[in-house]
């Protein structure tokens, strides 16, 4: 009983003893992403995260020479899990808004596409205004800036809120919805799929800077000043070397980055 | 005479401990990080009291409420009433009905409440025109119908088990001293099986009540904004941890409520075996 318990304590502090040698070797930052937003982050049937982000993420990481680890969380309670340091900065494609920099610092955008609607292919919806939705329909992730957006400018319409772009999306697909809304990249990737062959991009909405933020930024804890300045050095970094665009490229046929 | 001895030994109470044994210093010493805990949960809310969060969010936390009470007053109901002949099935002796509730309480209590609801909306959602043909679209097209069925099924199965439990419980003898002063069968479970039965299954409908209460904290998933769903839009919104606060709060005195109500209501249903 006594040699077991001994032989357990030397290995713990034997395997300590070996994490701490080979953290201090290279440092390892935990990234926490989603795992539900194709094309940008998402887990394939075999567990495997693959995306943009994911792809961004990794050209960082090796241009910052640190080792990364990626952890998948819910959306809705992604920014508390960076708070209780579960991980140390967010690359899930999340907007920079005034809303979320009260609670986490951001970097600067990795990138910046506007938010769309999407409706089924014989929808009598023209456009984006206002008036082309009322009384219709619409879906969009809560917790998002398209389901904020929604809300503020579609008061004729039914919003109904869902807890990721996948369950709208089979929604829409099975005609519970009008129309849905959100990232133009999301959406169009879908519609390259069966599923949504049903249906077809009405619109682009013009961002709203006090909603929409000023793009997709890497989240990380308030104060983590030096973590920021250091992915703001990447993105700079990877812009330039041409790695950017190499991963805009396998995803994107225009350039995601914006203006 | 060994089996007096034992009954004796189990009787004889132990005796009271006196003075400050390690058990008693730390039964105090938990109940004081208890109040601790609850203290500073009071100190928190007190300090982090945002009046204009509240005010901001007091409407759709009330009809969160009010979904949730709903939603739960309606399945339950109807999980009653669908629970009857699910019982009938599962005592009976006909193979294939006893198979076919054996088959669904076994079904609905072995998966969880959330893949049932998820199957329900999404996967039958999927299924729209053979759905379309026979006309029941209109009810699984909307979310809140499909809330109540997924919850009724869930919930029919508990109750199913309650039920025959309960009937169960009521000894053999009964029926056949009603049979033989002349009773039908009916007559029997009505008068006097179903009375004695009632009380049995009391505290165990109370329990499942409760356990819907907090069940249906999923149900937003599709898109039904109960009590939870508010707060998670909430929460989104303002990421302050006081509207999960909020949420639990309302929650445990719901639960407390029932707690009371299903009390009051046996004691007055076990007045006569009072002594």
């Amino acid at each position: 009983m006594r040699i077991t318990k001994r032989l357990a304590l030397g290995l713990t502090a034997a395997a300590f003893a070996f994490g701490l040698g080979a953290a201090n070797a290279q440092e390892t930052l935990r990234i926490g992403t989603e795992g539900a937003y194709p094309p940008f982050n998402n887990l394939t049937s075999d567990g495997k995260l693959v995306g943009f982000d994911i792809d961004i993420a990794n050209a960082l990481c090796e241009e910052m020479k640190v080792k990364c680890e990626f952890v998948t969380q819910d959306w809705d309670g992604i920014i508390p899990a960076l708070q209780a340091g579960k991980f140390d900065a967010i690359i899930a494609s999340m907007s920079i808004t005034e809303e979320r920099k009260q609670k986490v610092d951001f970097t600067h955008k990795y990138y910046n596409t506007p938010s769309a609607i999407v409706a089924p292919k014989d929808t009598d919806i023209k456009g984006v205004a206002k008036e082309d939705l009322a009384g219709k329909t619409l879906g969009a992730a809560t917790s998002t800036t398209h389901y904020n957006y929604a809300e503020k400018t579609y008061t004729d319409t039914t919003l109904k809120g869902y807890p990721t772009s996948q369950e709208f999306l089979l929604d829409i697909a099975n005609g519970r919805l009008d129309a849905v809304t959100d990232d133009v990249s999301v959406l169009e990737e879908w519609l390259k799929t069966t599923d949504g062959a049903c249906c077809k991009v009405v619109g682009m909405i013009t961002p709203v800077p006090e909603i929409h933020g000023e793009g997709a930024g890497i989240a990380v804890r308030k104060g983590e000043t030096a973590l920021a300045e250091k992915f703001n050095a990447a993105i700079d970094a990877i812009r330039k070397s041409g790695k950017y665009k190499e991963i805009n490229d396998k995803y994107f046929p225009y350039d995601v980055y914006g203006g | 005479m060994s089996a007096v001895s034992d009954a004796a030994a189990v009787d004889i109470p132990p005796p009271v401990e006196r003075g400050w044994p390690g058990r008693r210093i730390a039964g105090h010493v938990l109940v004081g990080v208890w109040v601790l805990l609850g203290l500073a949960l009071a100190v928190y809310l007190f300090t982090a009291w945002n009046p204009e969060l509240f005010d901001r969010w007091k409407g759709p936390y009330l009809s969160g409420l009010g979904i949730t009470l709903l939603l739960v007053a309606i399945s339950t109901v109807l999980g009653a009433i669908l629970s009857i002949p699910i019982a009938y099935g599962r005592m009976s002796r006909n193979r294939v009905l006893s198979a076919i509730a054996y088959a669904y309480v076994y079904f609905f209590r072995g998966t969880p409440l959330l893949a049932q609801t998820f199957l329900i909306y999404y996967g039958l959602g999927s299924f729209r025109p053979q759905l379309e043909m026979v006309g029941l679209w209109t009810f699984f097209r909307e979310a809140w119908y499909c809330a109540i069925l997924a919850f009724t099924l869930n919930t029919a199965a508990y109750q199913a088990e309650i039920l025959r439990g309960a009937i169960e419980s009521v000894g053999r003898g009964q029926w056949e001293g009603a049979s033989s002063l002349g009773l039908s069968k009916w007559q029997t479970l009505r008068m006097v099986i179903m009375p004695q039965a009632l009380i049995v299954a009391l505290r165990p409908y109370g329990n499942e009540l409760i356990l819907m209460i907090k069940g249906s904290a999923i149900v937003a998933i599709i898109t039904v904004y109960d009590l939870m769903g508010v707060t998670r839009l909430a929460y989104s919104r303002s990421f302050d941890f006081q509207t999960y606060i909020w949420a639990a709060i309302i929650y445990l005195a719901i639960v407390e409520l029932l707690r009371n109500v299903v009390e009051l209501i046996e004691r007055r249903l076990t007045r006569h075996l009072r002594r």
